[in-house]
């Protein structure tokens, strides 16, 4: 794992000649929470704050809509995302689907014309279930 | 070293080691991501993040060798979760094995529940020994015969055959949880079992698939207000109305089922007093509990935080009556831990069959053992470089501050990376299984 460097091991126990007042270092999470809001001042208050826990609780893999339907399985016509781009793209000039009709870049919103025949599942969704 | 009698209920702490047959087990692919014995300790289970489940098997004691107790040779590998793709929210649904509960023995087959984020699963694994010959349908090769060329009938006799080990999903349970599932635990009942996600619980039967009971629910109507997550859940061992879960929180909830059907309202509520005057930023995330285990006793219940392991007694709720350190030294590297994401961590715990130690993991391949009569413990490393065949662990020390001495480490040269969150104790014998990330160790105690 990242290694920090090395640092002084705080002492827990007060050294020979130390102020004994140093608070800092008989609380050692104070200490390290003060390390970790000088490096992250815009650091929220509260760690178990709902933002947090929410975080949590939609770990996994998130692939962004517009990248979902090139996953090679099947595509999909988002039809959100095409009309959005449609309003975008009023002014400009749309990029054509151009010769090579299977080369899907990031610009290139599907339209209902170049997407292939739909083939059956290969795979069912278990939502279907 | 203890070096009590073999009769001697306390534990020797100071004499594991290796047998003869036993290097550590190292799966190819993947990190194991769960480790559970059966009820009679002769099977143990491993889930790994590629959804395969490998079972391993206790060889029976080879007279020849009286010293060596018996291995524990690989029984049965199959793969029971498979990568999928939720469309609806664009997520990857994990095919890693959370958990892995067996069911008790009734028949001659063993069945076990597996499950990753969303699924449950319940394996049968049986043996076959025997197979069937002189068919009347069908050749020795399997093609059918014609019906009408035969002319006299014969009866298939039995042959053995070399072992076969078949494992087969018998149910499947999904469909049931928004939220990623974190534990799974069979009833006393042997008919039901739950399973716990973050926000909710659900009571399922064992031959049922198609429906299932909710029995918690913490999931508040504005996400807005959420505080806490269920993080792990258990069926009392014998009370088949009681379970716990515990909280993101460092709470623990007891709840009976008799009392109402949706367990929202718990009968007992578990938690330790903080002291204020120590509360920092990182409290509430250290008090987050990673796992929850009753006593085989019942009487008792383990819960794991980040830094230390507490034992509370059934009939007192304001705080526990044991509370061991695991690594203390980390209290001060807690920034660091919280940058990289270790203070998330989440190290099981589990009790020895008779209750009176208990065992959890560290970083660098440490691993904890607490004695809780003699109130000793020891730390031992779980590496190649420190398991030789035969040889007894030595003990391992954390150098804290100051003067380093031999033989210790300091805090700083730990391997944060080499984390063992998996471990599982013998129900009845001092044999335990350790996962050291893509390695399975397992130790006995030295008989003298």
């Amino acid at each position: 794992g990242p290694k920090r460097q090395r640092e002084q091991a705080p002492r827990s126990k007060v050294g020979v000649g130390k102020d004994t007042q140093e608070k800092e270092t008989v609380i050692p999470e104070r200490a390290e929470e003060a390390k970790l809001k000088a490096k992250y001042p815009n650091l929220g208050q509260k760690p178990g704050g709902s933002d947090f826990l929410m975080k949590r609780l939609q770990k996994g893999v998130f692939i962004s809509p517009p990248f979902s339907w090139r996953l090679g399985r099947q595509k999909y016509f988002d039809s959100g995302d095409y009309n959005m781009a449609k309003a975008k793209m009023k002014n400009k000039q749309l990029p054509s689907a151009g010769p090579d009709k299977n080369l899907v870049t990031g610009d290139h919103i599907p339209t209902p014309q170049d997407l292939p025949q739909r083939k059956s599942s290969l795979v069912t969704s278990k939502l279907a279930g | 070293s203890l070096g009590a009698a073999r009769s001697s209920p306390s534990l020797r702490l100071g004499q594991w080691c290796m047998s003869e047959g036993d290097p550590p087990m190292e799966s190819r692919a993947d990190i194991i991501s769960t480790v559970e014995f059966n009820y009679s300790g002769d099977l143990l289970a491993t889930g790994d993040k590629g959804g395969r489940v490998v079972i391993f098997q206790r060889e029976q004691e080879n007279k020849s060798r009286p010293h060596s107790r018996g291995e524990y040779n690989v029984y049965s590998t199959f793969q029971s979760h498979e990568p999928e793709f939720d469309y609806l929210k664009s997520l990857e649904i994990e095919e890693k094995i959370n958990k892995i509960r067996w069911l008790p023995q009734q028949n001659a087959a063993h069945f076990l529940l597996s499950t990753n984020d969303k699924t449950i699963k319940l394996w049968k694994i049986s043996e076959r020994d025997k197979r069937a010959e002189g068919y009347n349908l069908k050749d020795e090769d399997g093609r059918l015969r014609d019906p009408f060329r035969i002319t006299a009938l014969r009866v298939p006799i039995l042959k053995p055959m070399d072992l076969m080990v078949e494992a087969s999903p018998r149910r499947i349970f999904a469909n049931a949880h928004t939220y990623h599932i974190n534990s799974i635990s069979v009833n006393s009942d042997h008919e039901t079992y739950l399973s716990a996600d973050d926000l909710r619980i659900n009571l399922w039967h064992l031959e049922i698939t198609d429906r299932s009971f909710n029995i918690v629910d913490i999931k508040p109507a504005n996400m807005e207000e959420l505080t806490e997550v269920i993080t792990a859940a258990e069926f009392h061992p014998h009370h088949c109305n009681v379970f716990v879960y515990s909280s993101s929180k460092g709470t623990i909830r007891l709840c009976d089922m008799r009392s109402s059907a949706l367990c929202d309202r718990h009968s007992k509520f578990f938690e330790e007093p903080e002291d204020p005057s120590s509360r920092s930023f990182f409290s509430e995330i250290i008090s987050s509990i990673s796992d929850v285990k009753f006593s085989h006793s019942g009487r008792y219940m383990m819960t794991r935080d980040y830094l230390s392991v507490k034992v509370w007694d059934l009939n007192m709720e304001n705080r526990p009556v044991e509370t061991y350190q695991v690594h203390e030294y980390l209290r001060s590297k807690l920034c660091s831990l919280y940058e990289n994401d270790c203070i998330f961590d989440k190290f099981e715990c589990c009790w020895n069959g008779s209750d009176s130690a208990i065992m959890t993991g560290s970083y660098n391949n440490f691993f904890r053992m607490f004695d809780r009569n003699t109130r000793r413990d020891i730390t031992l490393e779980a590496s190649r470089e420190s398991s030789k065949p035969r040889a007894i662990l030595k003990p391992r020390k954390v150098c804290t501050g100051g003067k380093r001495k031999k033989d210790e480490i300091s805090v700083d040269s730990l391997d944060f990376n080499k984390k063992i969150l998996h471990t599982a104790w013998h129900p009845m014998e001092n044999i335990i299984a350790v996962a050291a990330t893509n390695n399975l160790y397992i130790f006995q105690d030295k008989i003298n």
